[in-house]
């Protein structure tokens, strides 16, 4: 009794130290050899500002409502099973932390979104170092303002699209923080709409239904270094400007509706130092304008770039294109978009002023490519003697493809990036 | 003299042909410079299945018909014999087919096995031995109808033509022209009746380049990857080699020398 005397003040000391210095903090405990056996009963009996501190063990309980301002941690990794009954946490206070806790089996709705931890119209909250296993939704935000979403594990099972749901959602935010989070097996990786000014950072989104990233009616937003690896796409921006995508990996999202990036109406974006490795269609943009890609590499990708007719004033720079079955292809005759200073490996031009820079243009769209954009059909006579025959041709002298899809100062060798 | 010393006769005639030591020769360089050269074994077997497409149809008809042409006198010696006609016809056939088999194993498929074996090489295999089936059975159908050696190699020569490239434009232009129907079934017909097409799809389905056939693809791997649609492919291969074989040999039977 003494040392649990001296715990909580040496605790309390530590809480006046290190807190706002209005709030005073006790410390309950749940599990063990504590008294309190539920979580519920932790959060009626909790004031604001308390510690909740789960012990290791197994606890059935869902549809726990949070709205006091408390920190909610496990001690080694306790499972708070929901049996696929409900939500579990249903958050409405400011400044809450959920720390190392295993969320697991939440219902599954039709009609309305089940979380694992769902956040709604509040400010500051914390989730880091969960596992969430199985869960419809993993952490759902909901109209919130400045939380952060740091180290967890979203390990779903989703097996259908109608039957899932996304990885970390959000809905209306803003400032929201998303770093070195692993996300596997949801609807959509990370999902966000409707919001602003968040950042995504060193995330890892793998082996999901739809996307790994998607992004719908939500500027100003930032993802650098993350990882989209088998996904049905990687990631998707859509009905969206000022997104900046730099220093990401986009590799194996390969099937016959894959793409690594999908761009649907977006505007003035920018995407540098990307990787694209085997997928069926490293960028796709249709209605993108005024986007700069820039010091990217599309590595043994079916298509590189796909870029519709209904894309303008795009600008496509220093990219190192190697080993792609098709660099550019294009449904249209007309281009309003800048190719310049890439490198492409089936260029075969030379550089007599000894300037690195190839003196003969090179058009990245071949004949076949162009045709089979068109009409998907003819896409089974991929690598017959006759495409060949034509793509040698229409380069010899361009009649179909668009003329001004051109790269006017092709490099002679691949470009090596700084990569930090 | 029997059906079978013939055989051993023509096969070792054929074997020590210079002709078919080159095209062994030109594959194992042209393949392994293949593999040697790129880093991707996906890309690789693309490449060496155009060269399998072209070279192998193209020297099956010429080398068949060349055959044939050559040892005219010999078999108008042999005919003399009391040897049924049938049994000379079988050996002559069997003679040029094993031995282009061979010649399109050894040049095409051992250098790939250093690579490790996978599907994609089997089927590789299978397509380029049937091929070879396939392109000295035509050129012999036609080789014995037509006594001029200069028409035959010619009309020959159209033959593998219109087979490699100029089937491929026709159903190009079927696609541009008639892109609003949906052509899924039309096409799997009408593939069957090229056999340079039918291996063509069959080994690009079972490589990883299915996934850029997006839609198309996707129908046609449903087809062909099922056991059914296999099924069909191995039979209308087969009928490619047994029809020209038959009528060549009906040919060869009543063929006035």
């Amino acid at each position: 009794m003494i040392k649990r005397v001296f715990n909580i003040s040496l605790f309390s000391l530590f809480c006046f130290i290190f807190s706002p210095p209005a709030l005073y903090s006790g410390v309950i405990y749940v599990g063990g050899e504590s008294n309190i056996i539920s979580i519920r009963q932790a959060l009626e009996t909790a004031s604001d500002g308390d510690i909740i501190i789960i012990k290791e063990g197994i606890y059935k309980e869902y549809n726990l409502i949070v709205s006091k301002k408390l920190q909610i941690i496990g001690e080694n990794y306790p499972v708070i099973d929901g049996d696929g009954k409900d939500e579990i946490f249903t958050v409405r206070a400011d400044g809450c932390v959920f720390k190392n806790l295993v969320i697991k089996n939440t219902g599954i709705s039709f009609l309305k979104d089940i979380a694992g931890i769902k956040v709604e119209n509040c400010k500051n909250v914390l989730i880091e170092n969960n596992i969430f296993d199985n869960t419809f939704f993993a952490v759902y935000l909901s109209g919130t303002d400045s939380c952060k979403i740091i180290s967890n594990n979203v390990i779903g099972s989703a097996t259908s699209e109608s039957f899932s749901g996304n990885g970390i959602h959000l809905w209306k935010c803003r400032n929201i923080l998303i770093e070195n989070n692993q996300v596997s097996g949801q609807r959509d990786g990370i999902y966000i709409e409707f919001s602003t000014y968040c950042k995504i950072n060193k995330n890892f989104s793998y082996k999901n239904l739809r996307y790994g990233l998607h992004f719908m009616f939500s500027e100003g937003n930032s993802y650098v270094k993350n990882t989209f690896r088998q996904n049905g796409a990687g990631v998707a921006v859509m009905y969206t400007k000022n997104i900046e995508m730099i220093n990401n990996s986009f590799e194996d999202n390969w099937g016959p509706n894959s793409y690594g990036l999908l761009l649907k109406d977006i505007d003035k974006s920018y995407i540098s130092g990307n990787s694209f490795r085997r997928n069926t269609t490293g960028i796709y943009m249709e209605g993108s304008n005024g986007t700069t890609i820039n010091g990217n590499s599309f590595f043994s990708n079916g298509w590189a770039i796909k870029i519709l007719g209904n894309c303008y004033e795009d600008s496509v720079k220093n990219n190192n294109f190697l080993n792609n079955t098709f660099d550019v292809s294009t449904n249209s005759s007309q281009n309003s978009n800048l190719f310049d200073s890439n490198y492409w490996d089936k260029y075969y031009g030379y550089d007599l002023d000894k300037d690195s820079f190839g003196d003969v243009p090179y058009r990245p769209v071949s004949l076949f490519s162009t045709v089979a954009e068109n009409s998907p059909d003819a896409m089974l006579l991929l690598r017959s003697f006759l495409v060949d025959l034509l793509d040698v041709t229409e380069k010899v002298f361009p009649v179909f493809i668009p003329e001004t899809l051109v790269d006017n100062k092709p490099q002679m060798k691949m470009i090596y990036y700084d990569k930090n | 003299m029997n059906g079978h010393s013939i055989l051993k006769y023509v096969f070792f005639d054929i074997i020590r042909n210079k002709w078919l030591v080159i095209y062994t020769a030109v594959l194992f360089a042209l393949c392994s410079g293949i593999i040697y050269l790129s880093r991707d074994e996906t890309k690789s077997i693309a490449s060496i299945l155009n060269i399998v497409l072209i070279i192998v149809p193209l020297v099956s008809i010429i080398f068949g018909s060349m055959h044939f042409y050559n040892s005219k006198e010999f078999i108008q010696m042999l005919l003399t014999q009391p040897v049924k006609r049938s049994a000379i016809f079988k050996a002559e056939y069997t003679g040029i087919a094993i031995s282009l088999s061979f010649g399109f194993i050894i040049g095409a498929v051992t250098p790939l096995l250093f690579t490790g074996i996978s599907k994609a090489i089997f089927l590789l295999l299978f397509a380029g031995i049937f091929l070879s089936l396939i392109f000295s059975a035509i050129a012999f159908y036609f080789s014995i109808s037509i006594d001029e050696k200069v028409k035959g190699i010619g009309i020959l020569l159209f033959l593998w033509l219109f087979f490699s490239v100029l089937f491929d434009g026709i159903i190009l232009l079927f696609y541009l022209m008639f892109s609003d129907y949906p052509l899924e079934k039309f096409t799997i017909f009408f593939t069957l009746l090229n056999p340079v097409d039918i291996s063509r799809i069959m080994i690009i389905l079972n490589l990883d380049l299915s996934a850029l056939l997006g839609y198309t693809g996707a129908t046609f791997l449903k087809f062909f990857g099922s056991a059914s649609g296999l099924i069909i492919t191995i039979v209308s291969l087969c009928l490619w080699v047994i029809i020209p074989v038959f009528l060549a040999n009906k040919k060869f039977k009543r063929k006035n020398f």
